[in-house]
Formats: structure tokens, C-alpha cells, sequence
């Protein structure tokens, strides 16, 4: 098992870092920057709603946290480095809180969602009313609807002067999605990672075998908006400005698409989604003629109608037909035909 | 005497003006196997839910090893090492036989323990064939016989079931009356049952629910032949 790990492993960053290198080729890398960002976003998304069975409607809550965590702080402390790291811990312990509150208040999934939802919004009334002088953390005005602009982007560790920026954020943010992407891999092949799809899979089995799932779910749903908000530090140097935008609904609703069509239950998917996504609507905000949030409703329609299962693992299949590793065939054959049932 | 591994002392769940469990008083030693019956809402699976902390008893305590565990979570009390099975089938759908035993296994031991437990259970319960297939897969009788695989894998020292034999074929429930023997070696058994041939065959001490109380409580042979019990309980079935 444990040597199984070490080759899924190498094969993650051979692959990713091949990625990371040929992608520039076909994109712009600035472009390419805010998709990881995204990424990684869609990937914290997919970790506590796919495998963890949290479908949490308030995941740009922790990336706009994030964000404006790491505008704030940089603007106290002048560098960049602590920031990173808070912008980490403070979604992380917002994020402890209130999963502490919801799953040990038993909540069900369906309030579970209403409430992660009501979270983000008033986040964002709140941050868009702190227009005013009075709205101040340290020397760091809030802002309101304008949001932070003009704080420290990300520099090396230890060295102000040294900016990231451009290319070379570009790297750091591809190097960061891989970590995150191999520390997720890693997590979900541990038994705390193994016991989270348990509980996704039947919550009130898992506590008769002795577990105590309200812990691992806050544990886990906190796990999930470090990483956004790690996300949410990668978004804030990379534009530069903070703005209350992070924390809309609209931002909430596109990770949830993203996972969707990138396939949930896989770790791969949510990148995917968010990557195709994202740039789709990049690309269609440069034109006039079609409206953004009707193309991606369409394509969320049209995943949800035929393609249920996401991107990822009919990719996956296709490869396999390809590569004609069909290991166990007559399984794999019957499954997509009784997932088309449910759709 | 061997020791005594659940004890409830007179105790009382109410649902609004329903009592459904009245100063119920209940001993179970070790390694014992016993059986609760009882005609339909005679209380002993809401009995059965106040022991594995499914329900917080309205009055009354109940002892695990000399341990009060009233009111504790369902999760407390398995990690006792409490075997707990509920009357519908609950299993990890998506993941195989063997990680759903894994799971099992893993709350007492590392993982490579609970990998090498999992594999003997699977062994022991003659699941090889299937090890590898997803449990949304199978079929309800193997279904049973997985969850009853999740009990064991967590050596329990209790092991409380609730009408296991429910839906199976004449020939799993003999398999699963050899399974339940093949426990009480090392763990108290208390089955909640209905049916009455199965509870024949397993001939242990049997305690009888009725409206709430306990009617009787002796070998099932004796029950049986009781007039009372014949009439409240099996005169309706004849």
C-alpha cells in the first residue's frame, strides 16, 4: 500500500510538473495563474463535498476570507510571508468554528447548505458596507465596495524587496497546486481519509463502529477552506486588489459547477472543471455577444443531463479504452450505463 | 458466575404519553447469548436503541462493564467495544467488502492490523469471492453478512443485533445462527428477533416484551411452553 503511495506519487509530479511546463505554451501565463487559483479552490471544493460528503455552498467564504487576510496583514506587516500563513489558519479556524457548530448541533445536509450559504452572504453585505474611515484593522482600511487595493503582493520569504510576480508567480502558484494537490492525495490514502468517504458513504454506520464523525467532518471541513484559503492569498497577489466579489454568490455557485462537471469524487476532476470554466469564461469576457452565466448554466445543464459523472472519469475511460488496460471490463462497462438511470 | 456485561436498571423510555419501555431490568453475562422478543411495539427495539445510544432513555440507567452509559453517543459506546447492528442493513455502499471491514478493524488496531483482520474475517465468513466488489453491489443477504463482518472485526465483547436474520434465506439464517455461536466464544450476544424458528435454534435464554415490560425470562424451550407468553405472543401467529 505504502509503496503504491510513493508511485502514485512520483507519477503526480512527473505529470503535473510536465503540465506546469507545456501549458504556457498554449495559454498566457497570467491567464494561467488566476486558473490555478481557481484550481486549487475547486480542489478544496471537491476534497470535503466529494469525498468527505460536505456540500458546503459557502466554500468562496474561506477564499474571500483568505484573500482579504492576506491584503490586510500585508498591509500591517509590510511582507508577505506571514500573510500567506494566515490567510491559511484564519479560514481554517473560521472554519473549525462553525463546522464545530454545525455537525455537533447534528445538523442535516440540507440546513447544512442553507447555512453555509447565509454565511457567505452576510460576509459579503458586511465587507460591502465598510466603506467608511471607521472600518479599519491596523493601518488596513476594509474598503466596503471597493475593496483593498495597493497591498504588498507576494515577495520571497524573508526578503521584501523581492517581488513575485508574472512568470515567476505563475511557477510558485504550479508548485503550490501540485503540493496541495500530492498533500490531498496523501490525506485521502491515510484511515482519517479513508473514514472520511466512510461517513460520506453512510454517517450513522461509521459512529456504530466507533467513530466519532462529528470531529472528522469539522476537521475535515476546516481542512477544506485552508486550502481555499490558501487559494484566496494565490487570487489576492495575483490581482492585485480585493474586492467584496469574492465572497458573492455567484463565486460560491461557480466552484459548486466546477466540481460538477470536472466530476466529484475525484481529485483531478474539480481542477479540471475549474480550468475549462475558468477559461471559457475568460475567453467570453472579451466578447459582447453571449452572456457569461448563460453559457456556463448551459454547460452545467448539458453536464448534468449527459454526462453526470464529470469530465475526469469518462477522460479516464477513454484513455483506458485507448491505452486497452481494461482490467476488469465487464465492470466497467456496466457502470456508466445504471449512472445514466439516475441522471 | 461470569461477569456481568450489561446491566439496565429499571429503565424507562416515554414518548409523550407512550411508554414504550417501562422499568425495564435486564442482566446479560459474558459470552451469553440472549434473545429479546416480543409482539410488534412491545419495546424491545426501542429497548435495543437505548442500549447502543441511538436513544437517550427518558428515565432508568444502563451499565456497559460495570460503566454508566446512559446517554452517552452511539459512537462512545461501540468504541467500548460494543458490536452494534441495526434491523436495516447499513453498510458503506460505495466502497468494497474489504475496506468496509477495514473500517471496522481500524478503530482498535493500525492499518496494517486492521488489513490483516480484515482479511480473516473476510476468510472466516467465506467473503474471498466478493472481497474486492462494492457493497451496493451484493445482494441482501451477503449484505447481512458484511455488516455482521463489521462486527466482528472490531472484537467486540458486546455484540447487539437487531433482527438479524430478517429477509434472509432458510439457508443463510442457518449460516447466520453458526455465525452467532461462533461469537459468543469471545463476546455477549443480544439478538432482537421475530422469528421464532430462528430463535429455536440458537436455544438461549429468551426475555419476553410485552406492552413495555418484561413478561418472563428463561430458556426458550421453557417460554415456549408457557401459557402467557403463547398467549400475548405466539397465539396471535397460529
Amino acid at each position: 500500500m505504502r509503496h503504491g503511495t510513493g508511485r502514485e506519487t512520483a507519477v503526480i509530479v512527473i505529470a503535473g510538473v510536465v503540465l506546469a511546463l507545456v501549458m504556457p505554451l498554449l495559454i498566457d501565463t497570467h491567464v494561467l495563474t488566476l486558473i490555478i487559483a481557481h484550481g486549487l479552490l475547486a480542489l478544496s471544493l471537491g476534497l470535503i463535498w466529494g469525498f468527505g460528503g460536505v456540500l458546503c455552498f459557502g466554500q468562496a467564504a474561506f477564499f474571500g476570507l483568505g484573500a482579504y487576510t492576506f491584503a490586510i496583514a500585508g498591509i500591517n506587516l509590510g511582507e508577505s510571508t506571514v500573510p500567506v500563513i494566515l490567510a491559511v489558519l484564519v479560514p481554517a479556524a473560521f472554519a473549525l468554528a462553525l463546522g464545530a457548530m454545525m455537525f455537533y448541533g447534528r445538523l442535516g445536509d440540507v440546513y447544512l447548505a442553507v447555512i453555509t450559504l447565509v454565511v457567505t452572504l452576510i460576509l459579503y453585505r458586511w465587507i460591502n458596507s465598510t466603506a467608511g474611515p471607521d472600518y479599519v484593522i491596523g493601518s488596513a482600511r476594509l474598503g466596503g465596495y471597493n475593496g483593498i487595493p495597493g497591498f504588498p503582493i507576494l515577495n520571497v520569504p524573508g526578503r521584501p524587496d523581492l517581488m513575485i510576480w508574472g512568470e515567476t508567480l505563475y511557477h510558485v502558484a504550479a508548485a503550490t497546486l501540485l503540493i496541495v494537490f500530492v498533500l490531498v492525495t496523501w490525506l485521502l490514502r491515510s484511515s482519517f481519509g479513508r473514514i472520511a468517504v466512510g461517513i460520506r458513504e453512510n454517517e450513522e454506520r461509521v459512529s456504530l463502529l466507533g467513530f466519532d464523525i462529528r470531529a472528522r467532518k469539522t476537521i475535515l471541513f476546516a481542512i477544506g477552506a485552508a486550502i481555499a484559503g490558501l487559494a484566496g492569498a494565490l487570487y489576492a497577489t495575483w490581482a492585485e486588489v480585493v474586492t467584496p466579489s469574492l465572497f458573492s454568490l455567484q463565486q460560491s455557485a461557480e466552484i459548486i459547477i466546477w466540481c460538477i462537471v470536472g466530476g466529484l469524487g475525484t481529485r483531478f476532476g474539480p481542477i479540471l472543471g475549474a480550468s475549462v470554466l475558468a477559461y471559457l469564461k475568460f475567453s467570453l469576457g472579451q466578447q459582447n455577444l453571449v452572456d457569461n452565466m448563460f453559457v456556463l448554466g448551459l454547460v452545467l445543464v448539458l453536464f448534468v443531463l449527459f454526462l453526470p459523472r464529470g469530465l475526469a472519469p469518462e477522460l479516464a475511460r477513454g484513455w483506458q479504452r485507448i491505452a486497452g488496460v481494461q482490467r476488469k471490463p465487464a465492470r466497467r462497462r456496466r457502470a456508466p450505463k445504471a449512472e445514466a438511470h439516475d441522471g | 458466575m461470569a461477569e456481568t456485561v450489561l446491566e439496565t436498571d429499571r429503565l424507562t423510555m416515554r414518548f409523550g404519553g407512550v411508554v414504550a419501555v417501562d422499568t425495564v431490568s435486564l442482566t446479560v453475562r459474558a459470552r451469553e447469548l440472549r434473545c429479546l422478543i416480543g409482539p410488534n411495539g412491545a419495546g424491545k427495539s426501542t429497548c435495543f436503541k437505548c442500549l447502543c445510544g441511538l436513544l437517550t432513555p427518558t428515565d432508568g440507567r444502563v451499565f456497559l462493564r460495570g460503566q454508566d452509559t446512559t446517554g452517552w453517543e452511539p459512537h462512545q459506546i461501540a468504541a467500548l467495544g460494543v458490536g452494534i447492528k441495526m434491523q436495516v442493513s447499513s453498510v458503506m455502499d460505495g466502497l468494497s467488502v474489504h475496506e468496509n471491514i477495514w473500517m471496522a478493524a481500524r478503530r482498535h488496531c493500525d492499518t496494517d492490523a486492521a488489513r490483516r483482520k480484515a482479511d480473516e474475517v473476510i476468510e472466516r465468513l467465506r467473503l474471498g469471492a466478493i472481497a474486492r466488489t462494492a457493497l451496493g453491489r451484493l445482494a441482501h443477504g451477503e449484505r447481512q453478512k458484511v455488516e455482521l463482518g463489521l462486527v466482528m472485526a472490531a472484537d467486540p465483547w458486546l455484540v447487539l443485533l437487531d433482527e438479524p436474520a430478517a429477509g434472509m434465506t432458510a439457508e443463510e439464517v442457518e449460516r447466520m445462527g453458526e455465525i452467532i455461536r461462533e461469537m459468543t466464544q469471545s463476546a455477549a450476544v443480544v439478538i432482537v428477533e421475530h422469528d421464532m424458528q430462528f430463535i429455536r435454534s440458537l436455544a438461549s435464554t429468551v426475555t419476553v416484551f410485552h406492552r413495555g415490560r418484561v413478561l418472563m425470562e428463561d430458556h426458550v424451550d421453557r417460554v415456549m411452553a408457557d401459557p402467557v407468553v403463547r398467549d400475548v405472543y405466539l397465539g396471535k401467529q397460529a
